[in-house]
This record gives structure tokens, sequence and C-alpha cells, in this order.
């Protein structure tokens, strides 16, 4: 992060004054931080040996060169792919016809609030789009081009397609506000849709995809390695808390399939969120299990086509069925949870197998019906029903060390509803609970500027820009009430939050719902924890700290 | 320079008829052949779009969600009904609020930066002038086309003089002033200022933006003329209109040119419709952000072209890629005989 201005420079840089060019004029900035590094060749062989015929030719290729080495038919294939997708997706064609360019999307999206950048702009950035159907396909846009802001589809235009439909997070903020529900997502995934006919993708989005495909997850983690981090994670809690936990791995006739995204097995601070859901399954005695061979949530397909999307999500019923579960239980995720919610039952309801049924609480016998197709719950509708009935004994004095914050992410926000049970669950395991400003919460949250497969360090000025609004509110909590903690239900959050903290609000750290639950619930009756889940000392036994030897401090 | 261009095309529009029927006498042609035409290709062009549109697939069920949705517990949890519909009534209601109240823009809000002695701030603030702007101008405009029903149906229904009577409340001047009248041109003119003072909205205008809004403006105005000014001769125009409907076609002589500009306007207006953006109008209706349930959890919704032959990379091929590790690792294997035997997926 050495050559990026400070914060207080950069918010000063942004100028919300448009260029003097017309939008079709103004040149796009293809110079190194403006675009993900494409997808190595290998990784598009593969995908393309699974799913063929969708990812242009593999080759190695540089968006900072002049020849972005695309294949012949390029623009036949592009204005062909777009007039099958008119007819796939009704919102393709009625969001390029029906937009009256009011500019009420203007200043919701993220990424121009933190650039000033008019192509930031939902309704530009949907332009650049829109003026190809109109200049390819219909009649007025082909006659009276310019008077119509039409075009027909050329390399600059596909270039700058490239650019800024990678500067758009799906978050959907923008169709919110929009008088005709017009939504952004919608356009970007088709425009990727696209450009992964005519073999531009980036590498950040298609490693994870050929991961997922074969491993399971998107790290790549194989199998064995899988089972070593979640032991060690077990090995983790005992030292917190004295007990052993169980964490079934790939075991037949369970109740249960739990899956959740594999970042929170990887990563700091997510595994601690992991570790959150082990310790509350096991206090349960939970009859479960999880999956090495569908240990991602996290669907990155739908980052490229709606087939990867499908291939992809088919894995959890696929499990489900190998397993004999009868439901599945989903962690805390973003994008995994706009897919499960919105796609999984239409794309693959039809392959659950016969014993699969509504979700009910083996603890509580709460029957969720609505979620009677996708027969699949979200962990904190899962934790929420246990507070409500009393199931859990929590101490949320053992988090009275944090003062807390809570970021809606965009997909269970947006693209779900999810806003009510996991505030619901923070004020039952910690006693400092703020809301971050009204306008940037709830269905009018802010991304975290690295959804859709944007979270790659190689653009981290564009995601510090257009993390401005989410951090800027965090700030605002952290000035006014002392915020220290940004807790989330999303996996990609806890791992683009911390970046956008340390530069827009330092000294705010995140943290993920689940983990302050595992630090609130007590195991049995007296269980005293000096320490919580990132083994730093809880209140009141600071002093241990001197003579205390971090576990596996020897092995770092 | 796009509103100029905007300005001086509707300009010209409005000489056409001024030299066809006054200097060539050409009232047949301007009074019925082009607002017939004009109403046929709008009718057909209209269907032909809606119909097309409603012809594409609706693969998945993508409604942007707007407020908490329904619970395992609606009463801990309480659903916003009408931002998040669950069921057809609650949709629909969502849709009422679209259409008639503009419920997506009465949310908008305006994004400011401001530097501060505590640090940079970003403000939001409610902003409901477009759609305040916004309501005049519909309401207004569907208040005026309904009030035209008088001159095409005999007798006029009750509603069509009821809201002659509620628009005209006010009782000032002679004839009476429609609040609609005034509505409709402050509307017009106030998204035309906006349009070209936001330098945002302005960067993104294209001619496409401003034309129907001066040819909005050219027709009220005209109409404002004929009425208030010009008091054209309303029952032989009835005369006129009466025949377009009973394909009785008369022209009365005593009309006045005026009325040829403004039926003229409206012709373009009709014309340039299906074509355009102001496609809008049908457009809500159909979009699948707002129209559908949010309930694809609860309920399954059919793809028409889902692919059966997308299938997971299976668990058997896992296994055997691998077995060995999985073996060694302690894992359970369903076929042990993947325990020694590596093979590469």
């Amino acid at each position: 992060m050495s050559d990026m201005p400070k914060a207080d420079e950069l918010f000063k840089s942004i100028d919300y004054t448009p260029p003097l060019t017309g939008w079709m004029e103004t040149p796009v900035d293809f110079s190194p931080g403006n675009w993900c590094y494409p997808a190595k060749p290998e990784k598009i062989e593969y995908i393309n040996s699974k799913l063929p015929g969708l990812w242009g030719t593999p080759r190695e290729w540089s968006p900072g060169d002049a020849d972005w080495k695309l294949p012949p038919n390029w623009k036949e294939t592009v204005v062909n792919g777009f007039r099958e997708r008119l007819e796939k997706f009704r919102t393709l064609k009625l969001f390029m016809d029906i937009c009256v360019r009011c500019g009420a999307c203007a200043d919701k999206c993220h990424f121009f609030i933190g650039s000033g950048d008019p192509k930031n702009m939902p309704v530009l950035r949907a332009e650049l789009m829109r003026s190809v159907y109109r200049g390819e396909f219909t009649l007025a846009g082909k006659i009276l081009s310019q008077l119509t802001g039409s075009r027909v589809m050329e390399e600059d235009v596909l270039k700058e397609w490239f650019i800024y439909f990678y500067q758009c997070t799906q978050c959907r903020r923008c169709s919110l506000y929009c008088p005709y529900g017009i939504d952004t997502a919608e356009v970007t995934m088709m425009a990727r849709e696209l450009m992964h006919l005519v073999g531009l993708n980036t590498n950040w989005i298609m490693e994870p995809v050929s991961n997922c495909n074969i491993t399971g997850n998107h790290l790549g983690i194989q199998p064995h390695a899988f089972k070593d981090i979640v032991d060690f994670m077990v090995d983790d809690i005992e030292e917190i808390t004295g007990r052993r936990v169980k964490a079934p791995l790939n075991e037949h006739g369970h109740e249960i399939l739990f899956i959740t995204p594999s970042g929170d097995v990887f990563a700091d601070p997510g595994i601690y969120t992991f570790m959150g859901y082990l310790m509350l399954f096991d206090y349960l005695d939970l009859d479960y299990t999880m999956s090495t061979y569908a240990s991602e949530g996290g669907n990155f397909g739908s980052f490229t086509n709606n087939e990867v999307m499908k291939k992809l999500n088919a894995k959890m019923y696929h499990e489900a069925n190998r397993l004999g579960c009868k439901w599945i239980l989903g962690g805390e995720c973003g994008h995994m949870w706009r897919v499960v919610h919105q796609y999984m039952d239409t794309m693959n309801g039809d392959t659950q197998g016969p014993q699969m049924a509504t979700p009910k609480s083996p603890i509580t016998g709460t029957v969720f019906d609505t979620a009677a197709a996708t027969k699949m719950l979200h962990i904190v509708e899962f934790t929420a029903d246990l507070i409500k009935h009393g199931k859990l004994n929590l101490d949320p004095s053992r988090n009275d060390h944090l003062r807390v914050t809570f970021h809606d992410s965009c997909n269970p926000a947006r693209g779900m509803g999810l806003l009510d049970e996991p505030r619901y669950v923070l004020k039952a395991v910690c006693n400092n609970f703020f809301e971050m400003p009204e306008g940037t919460t709830r269905e009018q949250t802010f991304c975290c500027a690295g959804g859709s497969g944007l979270n790659t360090e190689e653009i981290l000025e564009i995601r510090l820009r257009g993390g401005l609004p989410r951090g800027n509110a965090l700030k605002y909590v952290q000035d006014k009430h002392g915020v220290n903690t940004l807790a989330c239900i999303c996996a990609i959050d806890r791992a683009t939050l911390i970046p956008l903290a340390d530069y827009w609000a330092p000294g705010v750290q995140v943290t993920g719902t689940h983990e302050l639950v595992a630090n609130a619930l007590v195991f049995e009756e007296g269980e005293e924890r000096t320490m919580d889940l990132r083994q730093e000392p809880l209140p009141g036994f600071e002093d241990e700290d001197d003579n205390w030897t971090p576990p596996n401090a020897e092995e770092a | 320079m796009n509103a100029l261009y905007s300005l001086l095309f509707v300009f010209l529009l409005v000489l056409i008829p001024l030299f066809g029927v006054d200097a060539a006498h050409m009232k047949t042609i301007f009074g019925v052949c082009i607002p017939i035409t004009a109403f046929i290709i709008f009718l057909l062009g209209f269907i032909y779009k809606v119909v097309n549109w409603g012809r594409s697939a609706v693969p998945f069920r993508i409604p942007t969600t707007g407020g908490q949705f329904k619970s395992f517990d609606p009463v801990l949890f309480k659903q916003n009904k009408y931002d998040c519909p669950q069921t057809g009534a609650q949709t629909f209601v969502r849709m009422v609020l679209e259409v008639f109240a503009f419920r997506s823009l009465f949310r908008n809000t305006e994004a400011s930066l401001h530097e501060t002695k505590g640090g940079p701030v970003v403000a939001y603030k409610s902003s409901k002038w477009l759609w305040l702007f916004a309501i005049t101008f519909h309401y207004s405009f569907f208040i005026i086309a309904l009030r035209h029903l008088r001159l095409f149906l005999e007798p006029v229904p009750f509603f069509v003089n009821g809201l002659e009577f509620v628009d005209g409340l006010l009782q000032i001047g002679a004839p009476t002033m429609y609040l609609a009248d005034i509505g409709l041109v402050a509307g017009v003119l106030l998204l035309l200022g906006r349009r070209m003072i936001n330098p945002r909205v302005n960067y993104i205008s294209y001619v496409s933006d401003y034309f129907p809004l001066f040819l909005i403006l050219a027709i009220a105005l005209s109409g404002v003329y004929m009425r208030y000014f010009a008091m054209v001769d309303v029952i032989a125009i009835k005369e006129l209109t009466m025949g377009l409907v009973t394909f009785n076609y008369h022209i009365p002589e005593t009309i006045d040119v005026s009325f040829f500009v403004h039926v003229f306007l409206v012709s373009v207006l009709m014309v340039y419709f299906p074509f355009s953006k102001l496609m809008h109008l049908p457009g809500v209706f159909l979009s699948p952000t707002r129209n559908m349930p949010n309930d694809t959890r609860a309920k399954h919704h059919v793809n028409p072209w889902n692919d059966p032959n997308i299938k997971a990379h299976s668990y058997a091929d896992y296994e055997k890629h691998f077995g060995p590790a999985m073996a060694e690792a302690g894992l359970p294997l369903d076929n042990p005989e993947n325990a020694g035997a590596e093979e590469k997926a």
C-alpha cells in the first residue's frame, strides 16, 4: 500500500464535475491498477474442458497491451451472444429499452462516490452496453446513432466494458433507487458473460472457479489439508475453552450438511467465525457433517456466467444426497446467499434427493417453511431461533471489550432481505451494539467494494475508493461511539473490510457474527474463559497476558 | 447542444402543420390521415414491443429486496411486506406503489462530500425533487389525457366530467384554468431545467432525452394556446374527433390552425413513443426486480431454458482424484479402492 495516497488526500482528489468531453469520446485509462490480472491460460483450458464453448481461446494477454489477442471473429461472437441473451433474459431486454436516464442512480454507487468517474454512475455503466444494444439491434439506433447515443461493437468498446464491468460489485444498491428497478448487477453479469465468450476474464475469478470445481473450494485446499486445518482449529478451541469439539467431515448418515465459504477455513479473521460454528454445533450436539467435496459455499461461478454458477452450485445437493442429509445449513456468506436464495432451487432443485426435507431445527423443533423449496437454512436464522427459544447459555459480557457495529452485506440485504436476524443475534451476544448512520445500512447498505470477484490486490486503489462510503460510515461510529469491531455475515467482507477499515477507519477490527456468538457461548455452568477466540485476554484477565505464551507460538 | 438540437427539431415540427394547413390547405392530411396513421403506429409499435419483451424468458426470480423478508418468525422479525413482498398480493401492492406513487424514486437521496475538522465526511440527505417533478409531470399528463376522452366518447363518461370539475376547481379565469395544464407545463420545465442544469444528468443526456420533453412542452403550450387564447371551436373539434373514432371523417371549416399544430405534435409523439425510452410506461410493469415475490427459497420457480446437462463435478471423480490423500488423512471413502489408485482427473 506504499504508493497509495493518504486517505485525506484521496478524499480531496474526488471530483464530481464531469469531463468536458462526451463520455464516448473520453478515453479509458488502461494503466496498471485499473484492471484485474487476466486468467492464467491453464485455468481457462481446464474450465473449457468442463463447460466447452464459453471461454474463447486460452492465451496469455494483458489489458495493458494494445493487442488483447482477441479471436478473429470476436465481434460476431459478442453480438450474437448479446442477441441470444436478449431472448434468454427479460431483464436484459427490458433494461436495455426503458432507462430514461433520470440519474437517480448516479450517486448511489460506491465506486462513483469514491471516484467521481462518470462511467461509474450506474446509468452510464449500463449505457456502455445500451449504446451497443441500440446501435446493433434497434432501428432508431441504426439510423440516428448520434442523436440516440448509439454505437456499434468495436474493440475500444469491448475494452471499455472490461474496465468498467469489473468496477461493479453487483451490489444492487442502484437498483433499489431506480424507478424501474433496473438492476446493474444483471447488466454486469450479462456483460461479463459476453466478455468470457471471447476470452476476456480475470484470474481472481477464474482460478477460484477452477479450484472450486476440482477440489471443492476456491482456495484449492485438498481434502487432507482441509482436515488438517479443521483439526488445527479444534486444537485452538481446546486451548481456549478446554473442550475438544467434534468436527465431522464427509460422514454419512447425519441430518444436516453444513456448508460455509472456504475463506473461513483459510484466513484470519474468518477462521474465528469457523471456530464459532464448530463450538456452537458441539454445544448443541448437532447431528451434522461438513464436506471437503462441497467445501465452498461461495459461488465464484456467479461472477462469470450462469452455466458455471449452476455447475458449482450443483455440488451442494449432490453431496447432501450422497451423505443422506435431510437439509443444508449455510454459513455466513454474501453472494453465496444471493445464489442460494434466488437461484439455487431454480437451477438445481430438481436434483434434490427424496431424503431431503424442509429444514427443521432438531433443537427447537421450528420448521423453516420459508426454506421449503431449497431445503437450505441460513446459520443466522438457525441461531436466532435458538436464542429466541433460550437454548443458548450466553454471557454477552465476554464481548464487553468490543464495541460492535454491523455491516449488512449487499447480497443478504438486497437479494434476500435478511436484515433483522443478524442484529437480533448480535444484540444477544454483545452488550455494546451501535448502528452506522441511516442511509448506509439495511437495504441501503454500502458494498465493501470487493464483491463479485474484485477482491484482488492489483486494483486496491479502486477498491479503497469504492470503500469510502462504508469506511466513512464506520469512521463516524468509531468517533461517536468508540466502535472497534465491525461485524458482518460474509466471508468476502471478512477479507475486504480489513484493508478498508485500516485505510478509512484505522483501529476497527472485522469479525464474523458467529465468532461473537461463540465468545459469549457458555459451554457448561461455571465455565470460565480468560481469552476470546483470537486468544486475546477477556476483560479482567489482561494481567495474565504477561506470563502467557500464545499457543502455537513455537510453530509460527 | 443536445438540448438545442431537440428544441430546433420541435420548432421545425411546429412549422410543418402551419405551412401544411395554412399555405397548402392539406387539412384532411393533417386532421385525419396523419393522426390515424400515427395512432396505428403507436398501437402496433406499443403492442409489438410489449409482446417482444414478454417473449423473453424470466429465468430467475430476482426481486430487489428493499426491507426485511418474511422470517421464520414473522412476529419477532416483522416483514416489510411492500418493499420485500413474499406473496402475489404483497407484490401487487409493491407494484401499485411503484407505478402510482413512484416508491423507489421517493427513496432518493443525495450524497455529498465535506471536509470537516474531524476529517472527511460523506453525507446523505433525502432528495425528493426529482420525485416531485416527476409525479407532477406524470399525473398532470395522465389527467389531461383522461380529460381528452371527452372528445372521443359520446356521451361523455361521468368520471371525465368529474375530473374536469376537480381539475378546474379553482375557477380562475375564463375559460376556467385547469390545474393539470399548469402542472404539465411546470413539470416539463422543471424536468428540462434539471436535465440541463444538473451537470451529471446533463452529461448523460442525449437528443433522445431532450426531444420528448420539448415535444411534450410544445404539445402542452399549443393546447393551452387553443383553449385560453385562440378559444377554438370545441364543438367543431368534437365533430372531427368523433369522426375519427366512428370512421366517418369530416373536417369542419371553423377549426383554427392551432388545432392542427397540436394534433400534429401529438401524432409525432405517438409515432415516437414505441421506439423510445417512453416505453418505460409499460416497461415498469414488467420489471423482474419489482414484479416478482421474494419467495424462491420457499417455492420452485421454473427456468424454461434450464440445462439439465450441466451437472456437478461428481464426488466419484473427486474421490478417485484425491483418494490416497483422503485415506491417509483418515477421511471416509465410498470406494475403498480409491485409497490406492492415484489418478489424475
